[in-house]
């Protein structure tokens, strides 16, 4: 396949092509549509309130009312409240409390990649530095992501403000869009110039304290990717290309490994590695799926 | 032997080196967007004093811990009257504020916006409306005020929903015409609730009379003046027989 690439240097840039020869361009591109789907649905369940009257969630992603009457609260910023000493309403904490059951049992990071509307942008910027193959300038820490979140709800206590909240960039487009607070943008401004041009995937894998709390959230979700047919894996690496957490797929994919659960919490589910894996090694399945919980040790010389 | 010994060590060495450089790197971008964050909420507090708040908001400080800035009571709202603060308005990034000018808090009896608020930076025990504390109107330039100029204006006393109470017209006489007498609004402190109906409905291009926020429109005495109950304190002084 290598020298059929470098034989049609125009193929050879085109990124996963090997999957959409094998399973059609929606075959290649599921899952990143349907999350688009989604992530614009959430946006448009919130906007038909003020737009045009349909009050089904009111609120924003900070907090929000379900049909009238489901409380529904991010749970970073119930916790800087918290912190800054606030005893809030009932309502704030039921909400937080659903939220953290519903991604508890989802699996965390999904709100990133089928909720989350700064995710959109940073996957634009990751796409950009693909198509422009620019090169990785410098490198951050994975987990500095836990030392922002440390920060965020350190940071009340010290204060008495909820701090985070004034550059927090996820509530920052919904109240753009919903109340027309369009000047805060410049918070995804920096965030997109920063991962195209300076840190890959700066943003959401290395930076973001809401990413952070929802992959804590996700530990214990049943819901996971798995690779199934890990012996089916032909070291292409689009995989690891597409993926936002890459050292995520490390373990599965290792030569010698039996474990197929992609355990990691990191993983935001989004499925890109569903979609551009040719030979179909990954699926969405749950942990207690039997079937694949006794796997034969892979066969595949590991390049990895 | 030796050779893959000292491969090794430069390995250690060198990773060494990078965990120290990235833990350094790493405090050095927590330090800075920590103080990045503190200078700018806490800046931002004295430099935006004079947004008003919707009915029922806590002090200011606590107001700022509370609200989780979800919009709720901007959606609550029949009258369109509050907004969520955008970036370098007049207020905090997100926290629901008004502009007495353009739309002034109509008085709902049922005070939907305090219903809706979830985190509780909009006292949820406000039952009566005209219990509220949104601000304090004060006839802050009395040159321009019509009434001062000792014509029959009236507007914003009319148009206050606690009228005669918050706003009431004070008779003085007119030195300049001296025959006729001026009636000069003059706010209660203690009923005004701070909707702004008076600074929107101001006759003058520029309002006259403004809403301010509590903290600004208030003076404090200090707690050492034993003359604040004037009266009390001159009958005082008199009975003991002090030259006052
Ligand atoms: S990491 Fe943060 S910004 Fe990125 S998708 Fe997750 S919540 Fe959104
Ligand atoms: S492993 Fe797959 S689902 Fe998980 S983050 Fe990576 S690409 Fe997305
Ligand atoms: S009392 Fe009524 S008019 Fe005033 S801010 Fe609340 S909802 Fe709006
Ligand atoms: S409803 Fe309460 S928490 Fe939400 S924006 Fe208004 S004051 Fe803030
Ligand atoms: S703000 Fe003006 S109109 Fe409202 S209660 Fe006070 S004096 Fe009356």
């Amino acid at each position: 396949m290598n020298i059929k690439h470098s034989n049609s240097p125009k193929s050879a840039t085109r990124f996963a092509n090997a999957a959409v020869n094998e399973l059609g361009w929606w075959g290649a591109h599921r899952f990143l549509i349907l999350r688009r789907i989604s992530q614009l649905s959430v946006l448009s369940l919130f906007a038909i309130g003020p737009f045009l009257g349909l009050w089904l969630l009111k609120g924003n992603l900070s907090t929000s009312l379900l049909l009238d009457t489901i409380p529904l609260s991010d749970p970073l910023v119930t916790l800087q409240v918290l912190m800054s000493g606030h005893w809030p309403e009932i309502s704030l904490l039921l909400g937080a409390v659903i939220i953290v059951g519903i991604y508890a049992l989802l699996g965390g990071r999904v709100f990133c990649s089928w909720v989350c509307p700064v995710n959109i942008v940073t996957d634009l910027a990751s796409w950009i530095r693909r198509k422009l193959s620019l090169p990785r300038t410098s490198e951050i820490p994975k987990n500095l992501r836990y030392y922002m979140l440390g920060l965020v709800l350190i940071l009340p206590i010290l204060t008495g403000v909820t701090v985070w909240e004034w550059l927090n960039p996820v509530p920052v487009v919904y109240r753009a869009i919903l109340f027309g607070a369009g000047s805060g943008l410049w918070v995804l401004a920096v965030i997109f110039l920063l991962d195209t041009f300076v840190v890959e995937r700066a943003w959401c894998s290395h930076l973001c304290p809401t990413g952070a709390l929802f992959s804590l959230i996700g530990k214990v979700s049943p819901i996971k990717i798995a690779a199934i047919r890990a012996e089916a894996c032909n070291n292409c690496m689009d995989c690891f290309t597409v993926c936002p957490e890459r050292q995520v797929l490390k373990p599965v994919l290792k030569k010698g490994s039996i474990q197929p659960f992609i355990l990691d919490s990191d993983c935001t589910l989004c499925g890109r590695c569903i979609d551009v894996c040719a030979p179909r090694v990954f699926q969405y399945t749950n942990r207690f799926n039997s079937n694949n919980s006794n796997r034969i040790p892979l066969k595949v010389e590991s390049k990895l | 032997m030796s050779k893959i010994n000292s491969k090794l060590a430069s390995v250690n060495g060198v990773n060494r080196r990078q965990f120290l450089a990235t833990t350094a790197k790493a405090s050095c971008v927590m330090g800075m967007v920590g103080l990045g964050l503190t200078t700018v909420s806490t800046q931002s507090r004295p430099l935006d004093p004079f947004a008003i708040r919707p009915p029922g908001a806590l002090p200011e400080d606590d107001f700022l811990s509370a609200c989780v800035r979800c919009g709720l009571c901007v959606e609550a709202c029949p009258y369109d009257t509050l907004k969520l603060a955008r970036w370098f308005d007049g207020a905090p990034t997100g926290t629901p504020y008004f502009t007495a000018r353009n739309i002034p808090c109509e008085m709902c009896d049922d005070i939907p916006c305090v219903k809706a608020c979830p985190s509780g930076s909009l006292d949820q025990k406000l039952d009566n409306i005209d219990d509220s504390k949104m601000g304090i109107a004060v006839l802050i330039d009395e040159k321009n005020c019509l009434n001062f100029r000792g014509l029959r204006c009236d507007v914003c006393y009319r148009v206050c929903p606690l009228i005669d109470k918050a706003i009431t017209l004070v008779l003085q006489r007119n030195e300049k015409s001296d025959h006729h007498a001026m009636f000069l609004p003059t706010i209660n402190p203690d009923l005004c609730t701070g909707c702004g109906k008076c600074e929107h409905a101001c006759v003058t291009e520029q309002a006259v009379i403004k809403v301010l926020p509590r903290h600004i429109a208030m003076g404090k005495a200090a707690a050492h003046d034993t003359y604040q109950h004037t009266e009390e304190t001159t009958l005082e002084m008199l009975n003991k027989g002090l030259s006052l």
